[in-house]
């Protein structure tokens, strides 16, 4: 099991949560419901080797940010949001910045801002006192997007240096709490392009979790490989190509994607945890 | 005499049957009537029906058409001799057996009419450009007996005017060709019939002036009998094609029709640089939700006469020179059709009817006219934003305006887009157009003390050039400031001349007819190069700027010693000096007087000739090189919006509407994936994007849905995208129409994209 992130010291600034932040995007359409203010941070422990910001790897660099400074730089940008969008946290692995994302999303909530947590899960535990400030967040959290990055748990650990069995367990436990996802899988020929494997993930997300309201297929691409070169690290997916448009469609087929059309008439707030199933 | 009367009440009855309100009966009002009688419609477009057999046929024929002229380089056939008017012509036809609506410029599609009133030596030109030759009998005419507007207008220019225009600081002036922007009340002609509003204007006449001969009540008596002609030559004009439109339009066929021939007599008699045809879906609908009542329409046959007017709108075509083109390529003439919006009751006016103007657009694929604009509210209904959006994405054919902002300035909601961009009032409201001030070039010349960059004649006063190294900030405000000033001057009375000699040679008989006799005017200005000139500013201000002088001292090159801010990224300290520049033009233009007692207005727009612009202009100091393009109207510098999609619309949002009512043009491009994975986020994305942008008081947005490479491809495979149409500032046009350097400048622009 992996150190428990909790015991490192939290930095603070006149009186806020400071975080590492790799960069800002003012305009994400793709990064959850509605247009969204992306703030990504810096620090990820997995290697995924389709990874395409390796820039984002290494904790605490990166420019150091309040809760408080961030949500100035978003707020401008509220007339965009409509009734869906708002502020999403992404990575690196917003996870192992948990205190960071607690105090922003709490913020956002005080301001009716709607809330979104991209995470690969990787951080993820039952130990307290982690587990705890978890479901802290997911109080202040609408809605989540989550990597599964592979089904297969050796396989995962191939790809990005760790199992996933933590992963589902998160993702389980988010089914079981109410909190509605999107699920994402990244298609890369001759990793995850196997339509058994496709299988096994459709079979596993119908199964098992019950909160998901839309799923994706991301195709595997290339345009994050020069960072590789600027920053002297071998990559490792060398000469795969992205997957066919044919291929892309398969697998949205074999992970019977449409049956996930939640996010149409999802607003946020709704299935939260005043509304899971008792 | 009593029998006549008694016929036309019972024609009025029959036609006016079912329809609701008294005011409108007893007075000309086209908006009361439509308050009294539209209905919202707040379903989705699941009801819209395909083209007809008829409409697929004809339009193959006009694409057809339209791909042999761009094959030829121009036009196939042009007037050479009989000069346009609204009865010059005999009836034409693009295939007779087909058209629903039905009435030509000329005796056959796509022949240009030979329009010489605006300038004589304009019109030959363009037919020589393209082989014609002028018949002599007609050259002889106007060149010796009858004189023009150009003639008029060069005959009382000043030495200073026209240098200032030859050294391209104010340009693109209407003192050549028609002016055009104004929308004719046209539905008029289908509620009233054309014999009403005779008897109406003649009241006018009668009710014109107290005894007392002065200069305005001449002109006006003048002008009130010459509507009352060109009303009685729509009769003429329509009767050669079969219709009686002195009376009211009794079917939803006859109204599109009726109020078609009142548009047909303006496109006949003016060339004008915008011809638009208002804002008519409410009023169509009406007619519409009629027949189907009465049983005698189907949505197949209303789809029908909705999509067969809009491909004679698609149909209006001018002859121009190169030059002219060299500007607005395409030969565009922003037959503006405004959509949607909303009442000031509360109410929205998306009818049955929006839908069924945009469904042309599936109908018949993308076409740059008419063009399309949808009056944006947030209170319209979320299933037509979602619709157009979804056109939007498909067809990159729609521009949007902010119909809370307008309605608020204007104070009506009976008001169209008059060209690209600009409000009118549509019953009441005329504009004279007055194209563009130069202010990157203005930049230049309190650099120069007044001398061109380019041709280095002394153009403005020989004011002290700036001679140090370095520019100091307070010593240029000073100089750009008496140079504003000077601009202002030149160019208002530029264009008081223009309207002047237009009302007298070339006045629009039949566009003024269809409107109330006593108009509100808007005097047009325009600035080109803002973002330029903004960034040239705060590049002084706070980047340090050193000048490189040729031998004849004239700055030729500028370097910045440090990074300054730019317009287009959401930072007040260069979104502020853009903001500065629109209102201080503004309020130096308006110490002068403006002819007919015009309200002066102005906008930053400059369609396609940002371009032009650009060529004509010397390195400035934010960096750009000589003869670079501007960006287009009040979009940010190319390159200069580093900081995001949104940051870029923020900051064209904070240009003030209140000074610029005639309009704020901002062109945007967007990857199709940027905007998210599916058809639905990418909806979503746009409704809230436009919204946004609109919540924070932007007026005006094209939306561009496309990738670069698309552009390239169509670029080197033109044959692979004949119909290929995306948006430029204010107007859509055939990618494959744009010049090489136009088609450069499109892909040069900045796309927004996000990983």
């Amino acid at each position: 099991m992996s150190a428990n992130p909790l015991l490192n010291p939290v930095p603070t600034k006149d009186g806020h949560v400071v975080g590492y932040v790799h960069s800002l995007e003012t305009f994400g359409a793709v990064d959850g419901p509605g247009i969204r203010f992306v703030v990504f941070m810096q620090g990820c422990h997995m290697r995924c080797k389709f990874c395409h910001n390796p820039d984002t790897w290494k904790t605490r660099v990166g420019s150091q940010m309040t809760t408080e400074e961030v949500l100035n730089k978003a707020l401008p940008y509220r007339s965009f949001w409509g009734d869906k969008g708002g502020i999403t946290l992404s990575g690196g692995e917003i996870l192992l910045q948990i205190d960071f994302a607690l105090e922003l999303f709490k913020m956002c909530k005080e301001e009716g801002i709607s809330t979104c947590l991209d995470t690969c899960g990787q951080p993820f535990t039952r130990r307290e006192p982690w587990f705890s400030k978890f479901n802290e967040l997911m109080d202040y959290t609408d809605i989540l997007l989550v990597d599964i990055k592979h089904i297969n748990s050796d396989e995962h650990k191939r790809l990005t240096g760790f199992p996933n069995d933590n992963i589902l367990d998160m993702c389980e436990y988010l089914s079981s709490i109410g909190k509605p996802v999107w699920i994402r899988h990244v298609l890369i020929p001759g990793i995850t392009d196997n339509d058994e494997y496709l299988k096994q993930l459709g079979e596993y997300v119908k199964e098992n979790l019950h909160n998901v309201e839309k799923f994706e297929v991301l195709p595997y691409h290339t345009m994050g490989v020069h960072k590789y070169q600027e920053m002297g690290i071998r990559y490792r997916l060398e000469g795969v190509e992205p997957p066919t448009p044919e291929r892309v469609k398969n697998a949205e087929k074999l992970l019977e994607v449409d049956r996930y059309q939640g996010y149409k008439d999802w607003y946020p707030g709704i299935n939260t945890l005043d509304q899971q199933p008792s | 005499m009593v029998e006549k009367t008694q016929m036309q009440n019972v024609d009025v009855k029959d036609a006016w049957e079912g329809f609701r309100g008294k005011e409108w009966k007893e007075e000309i009002d086209i908006r009361e009537f439509i308050q009294d009688n539209f209905t919202p419609y707040d379903g989705d477009q699941s009801f819209l029906e395909g083209p007809t057999e008829a409409t697929t046929k004809l339009n193959d024929k006009l694409i057809d058409l339209k791909l042999k002229e761009r094959a030829h380089g121009g036009p196939l056939e042009a007037d050479t001799k009989v000069v346009s008017t609204i009865t010059s012509h005999k009836p034409g036809y693009l295939d007779k057996s087909l058209e629903k609506i039905v009435g030509l410029q000329t005796d056959k599609p796509m022949k240009r009419a030979l329009m010489p009133y605006g300038g004589i030596r304009m019109a030959k030109g363009a037919l020589e450009a393209y082989g014609f030759k002028i018949d002599p009998e007609t050259d002889f005419v106007f060149e010796n007996l009858s004189k023009t507007h150009n003639q008029g207008v060069f005959d009382a220019y000043t030495s200073e005017i026209m240098k200032a225009r030859h050294n391209k600081i104010i340009t693109g002036l209407p003192d050549a060709y028609g002016r055009g922007r104004l929308i004719g009340d046209f539905p008029r002609v289908a509620l009233y019939g054309i014999d009403r509003l005779i008897e109406e204007k003649k009241k006018d006449l009668e009710n014109c002036g107290d005894g007392e001969m002065t200069n305005d009540i001449i002109q006006m008596r003048e002008e009130i009998s010459d509507q009352i002609k060109a009303l009685n030559d729509m009769k003429i004009m329509a009767e050669s094609y079969g219709y009686d439109i002195s009376k009211p339009a009794t079917t939803a066929k006859e109204a599109i029709q009726w109020l078609y021939f009142g548009y047909l007599a303006s496109i006949k008699q003016q060339n004008g640089a915008a011809m638009s045809i208002g804002r008519i879906d409410s009023f169509i609908d009406i007619y519409i939700e009629r027949d189907m009542k009465r049983g005698i329409l189907t949505e197949k046959e209303a789809q029908e006469l909705i999509d067969q007017f809009t491909m004679k709108l698609r149909m209006v075509c001018f002859i121009r020179t190169p030059a002219y083109n060299s500007l607005f390529s395409g030969n565009p003439i922003w037959a503006t059709l405004s959509i949607a919006g909303m009442g000031l009751d509360g109410r929205h006016h998306v009818t049955k009817t929006s839908y069924r103007f945009l469904n042309t657009l599936h109908n018949m694929g993308a076409a740059p006219e008419p063009n399309i604009t949808l009056l944006w509210s947030d209170r319209l209904p979320e299933s037509f934003k979602h619709y157009a959006a979804s056109v939007s994405i498909a067809s990159s054919t729609i521009q949007y305006e902010n119909d809370d902002l307008m309605m608020k300035t204007w104070g009506t909601d009976y008001y169209g887009i008059a060209c690209c961009v600009s409000a009118q009032p549509i019953a009441n409201g005329m504009q004279f157009f007055g194209a563009r001030a130069n202010l990157a070039k203005a930049v230049l010349y309190a650099i120069n003390g007044g001398k061109d960059e380019l041709t280095k004649q002394q153009v403005g006063p020989a004011y002290e050039p700036i001679s140090s190294e370095y520019i100091d900030y307070d010593e240029f405000m000073k100089k750009f400031d008496d140079m504003m000033e000077w601009i202002a001057d030149i160019y208002v009375n530029a264009l008081n001349t223009i309207h002047y000699m237009h009302d007298k040679y070339y006045y629009e008989s039949a566009q003024m007819a269809l409107k109330d006799t006593l108009v509100d005017r808007s005097f047009a200005t325009g600035i080109s190069g803002l973002s330029v000139a903004a960034d040239s500013i705060s590049a002084i201000k706070y980047g340090h700027v050193k000048v490189i002088r040729d031998e004849d001292g004239i700055a030729v090159d500028f370097k910045a010693d440090h990074d300054f801010p730019r317009y287009g990224n959401d930072d007040d300290r260069a979104d502020d000096i853009a903001a500065w520049l629109v209102k201080e033009l503004f309020t130096k233009m308006s110490k002068h007087h403006l002819y007919r007692g015009a309200k002066l207005t102005t906008s930053v727009l400059t369609i396609t000739s940002n371009v032009v612009y650009g060529k004509n202009t010397g390195t400035t100091p934010n960096g750009r090189q000589k003869g670079e393009p501007f960006a287009p109207g009040a979009n940010p510098a190319y390159g200069a919006d580093t900081t995001g999609a949104l940051a870029s619309l923020l900051s064209v949002a904070k240009l003030p509407y209140k000074y610029a009512t005639d309009g704020i043009s901002n062109t945007f491009a967007v990857t199709p994936t940027t905007l998210g994975h599916d058809e639905k986020m990418q909806e979503d994305t746009l409704v809230n994007m436009i919204g946004g942008y609109m919540r924070k008081d932007g007026h005006h947005l094209n939306i561009n849905v496309f990738n670069r490479d698309t552009l390239l491809d169509a670029q080197a495979h033109p044959e692979k995208y004949p119909t290929l149409t995306i948006r430029v500032s204010g107007y859509c046009v055939y990618f494959a129409d744009l010049t090489k350097e136009q088609q450069d400048d499109v892909i040069a622009r900045t796309f927004h994209t996000s990983m």
